[in-house]
């Protein structure tokens, strides 16, 4: 029962890891495929947000099944610390994308149109 | 904030208790250990950041401030949601091999004036699908945004489903 607890809590951990990996490499592949600026900020500003938050979820999960029982309390708090990281992520990221993207905005780069070149 | 401050005198000692018990709470959750030393620590400097800002945290009655809160949280989840799919809306747009996109630029006016709704607005509308915030004129509630197509921008722009669910959370009286 142990056993198939584990193997299940460990197939889970896998799976929020893998997808957080998964999304972080679309994002990556959109950075070199996208042609402009702007829209190589839509692949890095969602992608990376949603890939970092599902890595740090399947860390939790594991944490707190592999280290939390029967230890120090501050060592249990640790998936504590990973939730504010999570929405610190939340708030931050789309934040930091919308500031760069005034920026490039303001300075005047052109977005790139259906059938331009790529820059 | 655009809400009016509280004025009365039991208003300002509310302020400052709320913002003491959330500040000690995030320094025990932080910090775990509990001798003497830390959590002494943790009350000073809990205590002084409650009364330098206090006015930062609590800005209306509590009632009106719970109740708000608590859509938030149903928003919240919604929109988690949302940035699943916003997600594997451009992962399939980064992955097909003949990339569909066909970015434009399009502006759009809201009824929303306080800071935390215009904010929440603007960062859902980055996380959300297709969609990123360039701009926004807090005086006329006027957003920019850069759109990688033109359906995620229709989005937006006709069935208006975001901004609904932003001015029902918080309510703008």
């Amino acid at each position: 029962m142990v056993e198939l607890i584990e193997t299940i809590l460990l197939a889970v951990v896998v799976l929020f890891l893998a997808a957080g990996v998964f999304f972080m490499l679309a994002g990556a592949i959109g950075l070199l495929r996208l042609p402009d600026f702007y829209t190589r900020l839509h692949a890095t500003g969602k992608c990376d947000t949603l890939g970092e938050v599902l890595i740090i979820f399947g860390l939790l999960l594991y944490h707190i099944y592999y280290y939390s029982p029967g230890a120090e309390l501050s060592v249990q708090l640790v998936p504590v610390k990973l939730l504010f990281l999570i929405c610190f992520i939340f708030f931050a990221n789309p934040t930091a994308t919308h500031a760069i993207m005034k920026a490039a905005y303001n300075t005047g780069v052109k977005p790139w149109k259906k059938g331009d070149r790529r820059m | 904030m655009g809400e009016k401050s509280l004025s009365a005198k039991s208003g300002k000692g509310f302020g400052i208790f709320v913002t003491f018990c959330a500040m000690f709470l995030f320094w025990l959750l932080l910090s775990g250990i509990l001798d003497v030393l830390h959590v002494g620590a943790g009350i000073i400097c809990s205590a002084i950041i409650a009364f330098v800002s206090h006015d930062l945290l609590v800005t209306q009655k509590w009632d009106k401030m719970l109740r708000k809160s608590g859509r938030f949280i149903i928003y919240i989840v919604w929109e988690l949601w949302q940035i699943l799919l916003a997600n594997l809306d451009v992962a399939y747009r980064v992955l097909h091999p003949k990339m569909p996109i066909d970015p434009v630029v399009i502006e759009f006016d809201t009824s929303l004036r306080s800071d935390l709704a215009i904010v929440t607005l603007a960062n859902s509308i980055t996380l959300t699908p297709g969609t990123i915030t360039i701009n926004v004129d807090q005086e006329r509630g006027r957003f920019q945004v850069h759109s990688i197509a033109q359906k995620p921008a229709d989005a937006l722009l006709v069935d208006k489903t975001m901004q609904e669910k932003v001015a029902k959370v918080f309510m703008e009286e």
